[in-house]
């Protein structure tokens, strides 16, 4: 579903990706993992073209990007993303923000929205909330909302970048048990988190990275008890003690 | 003090004060016009545009607005292009009140975080429909206030076409003050018909202010 092949990212004359390669399949869920300044979200937006690849190949579904503006908006309808501040648009209501892709971009008609945003916002639990603003909702209810909004595209694959860590501890259980439903589902996933519980659960593949590499890769059983390298033994130690 | 003076040329000074209000009116439509486009554009990917557009504010923001009216009114008929009064006033007036718009309007575009560029995108929309649905809605509620401020300096900025004889309401009150001699009692009344006006927008932005601090 996913195929990435040699991608080099750098900003100036700093390089973030070193010809890192990584393939998802169908319905996978991968977990990555890695220190601040890996260069994990720089990857997810990379995916879907937030930030240009100096060097590397993307393939989505079989397709190849390349820079056309109308292939990349097209993508980005297939792939959906949630980032850590939500992003939510604050001048408009749940049911706007998830309904603005189907309307401008899947071109629905106006029945079929309603019924669209109906059935995503049943599956994340905040049917109730669909005439409320985002400032009017708390963290975690603005984050399924995030999850609703990208959903609406009927996407073939969500992309997570750490959705969960800018929430209280108490609301981090709601945000994850949506995307385990979504995994559930058979959804394509990329998650960036350090959800350890959350990853043991539902990952199918757990990826650590450090200093834009992919240093290794395993089940989660494998990574998380048994890890070759020492800066993943490092690395779990310090969110081990953080949690 | 001798308003009865100023009472007995009311219809020179009342038409002063309509023309004031007219130049006034059509300079802040072309030019929210002009500002909202250049704004628009500095704000764009197209550096080809950016750079242009930056000389064009810089320029008319850089020099007195005076200076603009005497080049294009006395200076343009020595290149062999002949204008009238009128149309170098509404010109002059439209690319400088233009120029200052366009930096309130940028700022505006650009006071919106990049989250929410990056959320319209991932969604799909085009550039425009970001634009259109999600930047200029948030931004109208930053850029409203400064702009309204700005008719109002627009408003009483437009006396300065009286200096090439332009017939606004400060022309017309010297008209009547070389007739009466009465300077004081003529100025105070033309003041107070720029009050008027200019009252009531700075309590609609003070308004506007207080509304955006709760929201
Ligand atoms: N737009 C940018 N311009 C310049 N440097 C950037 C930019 N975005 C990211 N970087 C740099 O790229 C590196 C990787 O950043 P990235 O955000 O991908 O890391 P991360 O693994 O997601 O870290 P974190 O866990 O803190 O989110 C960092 O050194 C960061 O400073
Ligand atoms: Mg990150």
């Amino acid at each position: 579903m996913i195929e990435l092949s040699n991608i080099v990212k750098s900003f100036g004359k700093q390089t973030i990706l070193h010809n890192v390669s990584l393939s998802v399949k169908k319905g996978e869920v991968v977990v990555i993992i890695g220190p601040s300044g890996a260069g994990k979200s720089t990857l997810l937006r990379c995916i879907n073209k937030l930030e240009d690849i100096d060097s590397g190949e993307i393939v989505i579904d079989g397709e190849r990007l390349t820079r056309d503006k109308k292939q990349i908006r097209k993508l980005r309808a297939e792939v959906g993303m949630v980032f850590q501040q939500f992003n939510l648009f604050p001048h408009l209501t749940a049911r706007d923000n998830i309904a603005l892709g189907p309307t401008y971009t899947l071109k629905q008609g106006k029945a079929n929205i309603d019924k669209i945003v109906d059935d995503i916002l049943f599956k994340v639990g905040l049917l109730e909330k669909k005439m409320s603003y985002p400032g009017q909702l708390s963290g975690g209810q603005q984050q399924r909302i995030a999850i609703a909004r990208a959903l609406a595209m009927q996407p073939k694959a969500m992309l997570f970048d750490e959705p969960t860590s800018a929430l209280d501890p108490e609301l981090v259980g709601e945000v994850l048990n949506v995307m385990r439903d979504l995994a559930k589902d058979g959804m394509t996933m990329v998650c960036v988190t350090h959800e350890m519980k959350f990853a043991r659960e539902v990952a199918d593949r757990v990826i650590v990275m450090v200093d834009g590499r992919i240093l290794e890769e395993g089940t989660p059983e494998t990574i998380f008890t048994n890890p070759r390298e020492e800066r993943t033994q490092s690395f779990l130690r310090s969110i081990l003690q953080k949690n | 003090m001798d308003f009865h003076i100023v009472w007995v040329y009311r219809h020179l000074i009342l038409q002063g004060f309509l023309v004031t209000v007219e130049i006034s009116a059509m300079t802040i439509v072309t030019s929210t016009i002009v500002g909202l486009i250049a704004g628009l554009l500095k704000t764009s990917k197209h550096k080809w545009l950016i750079s242009p557009i930056i000389a064009y504010v810089e320029i008319f923001r850089g020099s007195p607005v005076l200076i603009q009216l005497f080049m294009v009114y006395f200076g343009l008929p020595y290149l062999g292009v002949s204008i009238s009064m009128f149309n170098a006033v509404l010109l002059v007036f439209t690319l400088y009140s233009g120029a200052y718009i366009a930096e309130i309007v940028r700022a505006g575009i650009e006071s919106i975080s990049n989250g929410q560029r990056e959320a319209a995108m991932t969604i799909g929309l085009t550039y425009s429909q970001m634009m259109r649905k999600i930047i200029l809605p948030q931004a109208l509620r930053v850029i409203l206030p400064p702009l309204f401020g700005w008719y109002i300096s627009l408003l009483k900025d437009t006396s300065i076409a009286s200096v090439i004889g332009y017939t606004e309401m400060v022309f017309q009150g010297q008209n009547v003050i070389n007739m009466t001699d009465r300077p004081f009692e003529v100025y105070l009344t033309v003041a107070a018909l720029y009050f008027i006006i200019s009252y009531p927008l700075s309590k609609f932005v003070d308004w506007m202010e207080r509304r955006r601090a709760y929201a």
